[in-house]
């Protein structure tokens, strides 16, 4: 059962359509894929999820309600999260409140408590430094903070951007590692990255995106053995 | 001694006015920038408020608590109408959406025979007190201070950090936005109607372009990391020129040096403190 089923989604800037009519679908509790070169549309398709970007033409229902052309609070309250790219973090408000403003849909205050508990004990880095500013964190810390605030919000459908970017090697495992423990409990995930390699490891399906249209789709095994795939974005040995 | 305090408040009671009605300004800037955006029609908003108020006391003979109500609401709809189309864009179009505001209103006041035109309306009773003046301010700086240790507080602060980072966390944008902007066309229609009936007289070239670069310039210097800010820059800015009168005309220099000073080693402005959450 697909919770998010996008049909002929276009999106674009200024004059230019940088995603030209996709069809995608997320099933429920599965790790999804969205990989690519540079430029090839993947954050625009997040965007436009998101409701960051107005779709052109197209239809993106969630659960069965359409999201497409409504603003993006609103997409939120509906569940789908989005981490931005680049680490988005509040820089400087603290630990704390960078992951209360996750929450900051829900008013029941115990359920804010349980939530931030769950996310400390998945980020004990996290904890020890509730009070610093997010801005001083490392730019792995940092995207652990933005994944926790998206976390906050427990959405039903979680759009994560491009979120190895830029990290060391071991933060980049460490991330994979925590998108994977995610899906183990369930979590519904939109995967964004260049990192097709590591991707496709963690994905149950996947879709590679070329010049804004889907070029490919299938089982994350199948397109990994994919010899286009390998020979484009796994680098052929 | 108590005679000696009266001197002293009549001698200044046009400055010890001036500042609290300052400080409603700045906390009408504050309120625009707390949501990260920036408006320039502070000071038509005050003109509008200003004028209605004048008028309604003129003319109609108003009680005063209605005149005031009428110059918080006659600005807030004016900022609907041009917060409407120009909040739902990012950048700059606010600003330059409130600078064409502030001129179409300064243009208006200054033909028009109903605002007395160049000569503006005089013989404007004086209706604000102290008492008034400061109760209020102090009303909205509680008012202020609580919204800011809210979860209210920490969405527009964090509408003020990243944008697109706030849109995510599920803050209708658009709405708080356009509520801030009214916000703040309510407190500087007040403040113009307190000012009016404080000074007896308004002309159209009170509420120009100098006037909403100064009432920004309160927040800047401030900071507006908490409501204190900029209503201390208001008091800075205000004082500060009868302290410099003996510069005559390179007040004015001395008082633009400041400013710039304070904007490129003072970011976030003299007072940089948060204000602590509850929610």
């Amino acid at each position: 059962m697909s919770v998010l089923k996008v049909r002929g989604l276009t999106l674009g800037y200024n004059r230019t359509d940088a995603v030209k009519g996709i069809d995608l679908d997320v099933a429920e509790g599965a790790v999804v894929s969205l990989i690519g070169a540079n430029g090839a549309g993947k954050t625009t398709t997040l965007r436009g999820l998101s409701g960051l970007l107005k779709a052109r033409a197209g239809s993106v229902l969630f659960q069965g309600a359409e999201m497409a052309g409504q603003p993006a609070y609103k997409i939120t309250r509906a569940g789908v999260i989005q981490v931005p790219e680049g680490r988005q973090v509040f820089a400087n408000m603290t630990i704390e409140e960078n992951l209360r403003m996750g929450a900051y849909l829900v008013q029941d205050k115990a359920e804010i408590a349980r939530r931030r508990v769950g996310v400390l004990e998945r980020f004990p880095r996290l904890g020890e430094r509730l009070q610093q500013l997010a801005g001083l964190l490392s730019g792995g810390e940092q995207q652990m903070l933005a994944i926790g605030r998206a976390l906050m919000a427990d959405p039903k459908l979680l759009l994560l951007d491009e979120p190895s970017m830029g990290l060391a090697p071991l933060f980049i495992e460490e991330i994979f590692a925590i998108i994977r423990a995610l899906k183990v409990e369930g979590r519904t995930i939109l995967l964004v990255e260049q990192n097709a390699q590591a991707a496709l490891e963690v994905s149950d399906h996947a879709y590679v995106l070329e010049s804004g249209r889907i070029k490919l789709q299938g089982p994350a095994t199948e397109i990994a053995s994919n010899p286009e795939v390998i020979a484009a974005y796994l680098g052929a040995a | 001694m108590t005679t000696f305090l009266d001197n002293f408040f009549f001698s200044y009671q046009t400055l010890i006015f001036a500042l609290g009605i300052n400080g409603l300004l700045a906390l009408s800037m504050y309120t625009v920038l707390a949501v990260g955006q920036l408006s320039l029609g502070q000071a038509a908003f005050m003109g509008i408020g200003a004028y209605v108020s004048a008028l309604l006391t003129l003319h109609l003979d108003w009680p005063f608590a209605a005149v005031l109500l009428a110059a918080m609401i006659v600005p807030a709809l004016f900022a609907l109408l041009i917060g409407g189309p120009t909040l739902k864009l990012t950048g700059v179009y606010l600003a330059l959406a409130t600078i064409a505001l502030g001129e179409i209103i300064r243009i208006f006041c200054n033909t028009s025979d109903l605002t007395g035109g160049a000569l503006g309306l005089s013989g404007i009773p004086n209706k604000t007190t102290f008492t008034l003046i400061f109760g209020l301010l102090a009303l909205a700086l509680v008012n202020f201070v609580l919204i800011a240790r809210s979860r209210v507080g920490r969405a527009m602060e964090a509408m003020r950090e990243d944008e697109v980072a706030a849109g995510v966390m599920g803050i209708n944008l658009p709405a708080m936005k356009l509520g801030a902007l009214v916000v703040s066309a309510m407190l500087a229609g007040l403040a113009g109607a307190l000012n009016a009936h404080a000074n007896s007289f308004i002309g159209p070239n009170d509420y120009g372009f100098d006037q909403a670069v100064t009432i920004l310039s309160f927040a800047l210097l401030g900071g507006i990391g908490s409501p204190f800010g900029p209503v201390l820059g208001a008091v800075i800015l205000t004082l500060l020129p009868e302290l410099l009168t003996a510069l005559h005309d390179f007040k004015l220099v001395v008082n633009g040096f400041i400013i710039v000073v304070a904007v490129l080693y003072m970011p976030r402005g003299l007072l940089s403190w948060r204000i602590g959450r509850v929610g």
